[in-house]
């Protein structure tokens, strides 16, 4: 009973640093910070019968750009390099052949889409194209549409377009809608 | 003169450690909760592309991820394997998965499900466009192909 009452010793905290630190450093080394990051896609929805190209789409408002089996760029019926396709795809979207978009600068080719509402960009390719490949042809018909909708935020607000509100990025996106159409690959071969 | 260097001459008092336990407690604290463990075990290599357009994905809850890639055990070959969750799959297993996934969450959030696709650059486009397939035939059209920062458009033109 005596010694019960006696003071019990204080336990040296000195070493509580020490398994901080250890517990640390633990952390430190499985902690992995990667958010994942890639380029978002809306697919078509499922039909069972092959898909028919729609009718009442012009030929001039569909861009076609096709990457065969040695990755190599078909745009327009034109051999074209990669750093080629972000131009091309910002004339074709911005070329408002009718004048119905106040706010394109386009070239107003009447033999090129007739506004961006209407223009298509089709994307087709083989079952041999490098993922690789596909993924930097999409990065940059993303990159048109981006830069188009940079532009016209700059000029109109000033701003640019990641820091524009919702609603004005709303407005943006109206003049410029997105489309890319995945095909189905087909064997194009090459 | 002679008063400030008489001061300069007097030692330093000792550094108080008493609160270092508390900072490294912060620190701990912080990455005890931003970590995340990894947690599938990769059976295939993965290496993913570069890109300039990318965005990131906020929910992780309500992405499913699809590795592809060549299968790191020798054994199994070269060629690009699928791999769902813990174990390599082949392409018609890839809807009913989905599906599942979808499930498992929360019915108001279902129509923010995405799948994200991490492909090894290596891989060719006739699979990825297989499992395009079944994501449209799992009503699963949310689909996000998972790349790595790139610096610049030029430095993607460079490799090409």
């Amino acid at each position: 009973m005596g010694s019960r009452k006696r003071g019990v010793p204080e336990i040296n905290a000195g070493s509580m640093a020490d398994i901080a630190f250890l517990l640390l450093i633990f952390f430190l080394v499985t902690t992995t910070m990667d958010v994942d990051k890639g380029l978002l896609v809306k697919l078509p929805p499922w039909s069972e019968e092959a898909q028919e190209p729609p009718q009442d789409i012009k030929e001039k408002n569909i861009f076609v750009v096709l990457v065969n089996a040695q990755d190599q760029l078909l745009v327009e019926d034109e051999y074209a390099s990669l750093e080629d396709v972000r131009r091309m795809a910002k004339e074709f979207i911005d070329n408002n052949g009718d004048g119905t978009c106040q706010d394109c600068r386009g070239l107003r080719d009447p033999a090129s889409s007739d506004n961006p509402t209407k223009a298509v960009i089709s994307l087709q390719n083989d079952r041999g194209t490098s993922y690789n490949m596909f993924i930097k042809v999409r990065n940059e018909l993303l990159g048109a549409y981006s830069e188009l909708r940079n532009d016209l935020a700059t000029r109109k607000y000033g701003r640019d377009y990641e820091s524009l509100s919702e609603s004005e990025q709303e407005e943006v996106n109206a003049v410029y809608p997105q489309f890319i159409s995945e095909a189905e690959p087909v064997e194009v071969g090459g | 003169m002679a008063l400030i260097k008489k001061k300069k001459k007097a030692e330093t008092p000792p550094l108080s450690t008493a609160s270092l336990p508390d900072i490294v407690f912060m620190l701990l604290f912080f990455f005890m909760v931003t970590t995340t463990m990894r947690e599938v075990t990769l059976l295939v290599k993965v290496k993913k592309p570069q890109a300039t357009e990318i965005q990131k994905l906020e929910r992780k809850d309500l992405t499913t991820y699809i590795y592809i890639g060549a299968p790191k055990s020798a054994e199994l070959g070269t060629e690009p394997r699928i791999q769902l969750a813990d174990q390599l799959a082949s392409v018609g297993d890839v809807q009913q998965w989905v599906i599942l996934q979808r499930e498992s969450i929360n019915e108001a959030e279902r129509t923010k499900f995405t799948v994200s696709i991490k492909a090894d650059v290596d891989a060719k486009m006739g699979l990825i466009s297989d499992i395009k397939q079944e994501l449209r035939k799992a009503q699963s059209l949310k689909l996000s192909y998972s790349a790595n920062p790139a610096a610049s458009a030029e430095e993607l033109y460079k490799a090409y």
